[in-house]
């Protein structure tokens, strides 16, 4: 039964077809969804009562954030599948989705700090959930060098896989930081369980976004998969 | 089903995320009073000596309690347990008003009179327009 699970994974021609041409479907899907959210973000939501225009800044910054959790959870849900089954094709998938997650950190630490001079009156602050994305930020930084620093294939494997797991605790303290402890930070605004506290006319471009952040991930790491299926098959060799 | 390896290595897994997360609840823990961004009023209040250090308070501005002169501000923290006087002078940022967050930086000049070096606005969880927000004021 592995044998056969495996053939399929391995079919390279096939899925270097496949994601040839989604690829551009995604990129199409992408640009037009970006255009319709940042229309929504820009010109017809309203601003705040309070912020004024500051509030736009959050349609980049609260995706973004999102995203750079989302994918980090991923990778460390995959190394883990990767140290247990030893499963190779696993860790192509996270070292390719690894550098579009760094990018959305980079982004919303970026964001929060130009939103909080206007708002909070400062750049920085070092509260308990700026300082943890900080953090993930790093751990993303610590899993892309060590792709580049360590030659032998066994060892980058077992070095990324334990960054991503050991960066996997920090996840829900970044999450949690605003309840657990007095941040300068807002506690988060669109809740599953609780009362979600943003009104319906910023949670519509707010969503926008959201999915076209997540097209842009998509989009990135099918080019960064593709780049290291060649990769793999122009070598001719080892399947990793 | 699986392997003898496989399990020993889930094992390890499970064994290696507990001492971890152990571990850092334990640094947390400890840590507590730094992690945390700002004290409340009653938090001070119930300090057991004051404090030389420089340290944030954070709570509502009070109502009407904003007392603006040439040189300095005053304005009383509370949250709606205690309260403390401030006395401020500098910029303030845009969102500092009544009823709404503030953290203020500075000294402990006595339980209920604190001198801040700088003050930032802390926003809530909420985001409305401003017509929605005077729906919500009218009722």
């Amino acid at each position: 039964m592995y044998k056969i699970t495996e053939m399929k994974f391995f079919n390279q021609n096939k899925i270097l077809n496949l994601s040839f041409r989604s690829q551009k479907i995604i990129l199409i899907f992408f640009l037009l969804i970006l255009s319709i959210g940042l229309f929504e973000a820009l010109v017809l939501s309203p601003e705040d009562y309070l912020q004024g225009d500051a509030v736009r800044i959050m349609y980049v910054h609260v995706p973004a954030a999102w995203m750079s959790l989302g994918i980090f959870s991923f990778i460390a849900f995959l190394s883990v599948l990767v140290f247990i089954f030893k499963n190779k094709n696993f860790i192509l998938i996270a070292k390719s989705i690894a550098p579009s997650g760094f990018i959305f950190n980079i982004i919303a630490l970026v964001t929060g700090s130009i939103w909080g001079r206007p708002t909070w009156g400062t750049w920085w602050a070092w509260d308990a959930r700026i300082t943890s994305m900080l953090i993930l930020a790093l751990f993303y930084l610590m899993y892309l060098m060590a792709w580049r620093i360590f030659e032998n294939k066994n060892y980058v494997l077992k070095v990324t896989s334990f960054i991503a797991i050991f960066g996997s605790i920090n996840v829900p303290i970044v999450k949690f930081s605003v309840d657990w402890w007095s941040t300068l930070h807002q506690p988060s605004s669109v809740n599953l369980i609780s009362k979600t506290t943003i009104h319906s006319s910023m949670l519509i471009p707010l969503s926008i976004m959201t999915a076209a952040f997540v097209l842009f991930s998509l989009l990135i790491f099918l080019m960064k998969y593709n780049t290291e299926l060649i990769k793999i098959k122009n070598k001719g060799l080892d399947r990793l | 089903m699986y392997g003898r390896k496989v399990k020993l290595r889930v094992l390890f897994l499970i064994v290696l995320f507990s001492s971890i997360i152990l571990t850092i609840f334990l640094i947390l823990k400890s840590l507590e009073e730094n992690v945390v961004y700002f004290l409340s009023p009653t938090e001070v209040k119930n300090l057991n000596e004051l404090t030389q250090d420089k340290i944030r308070i954070g709570g509502m501005v009070k109502k009407n309690s904003i007392n603006i002169s040439s040189e300095k501000i005053n304005f009383v923290i509370t949250d709606f347990k205690n309260e403390i006087n401030v006395v401020y002078s500098g910029l303030i940022p845009n969102l500092f008003q009544e009823n709404k967050g503030v953290v203020a930086e500075g000294f402990l000049e006595d339980k209920n009179y604190f001198k801040a070096e700088k003050i930032l606005a802390k926003h809530d969880e909420n985001y409305m327009p401003p017509k929605i927000k005077e729906k919500l004021g009218e009722k």
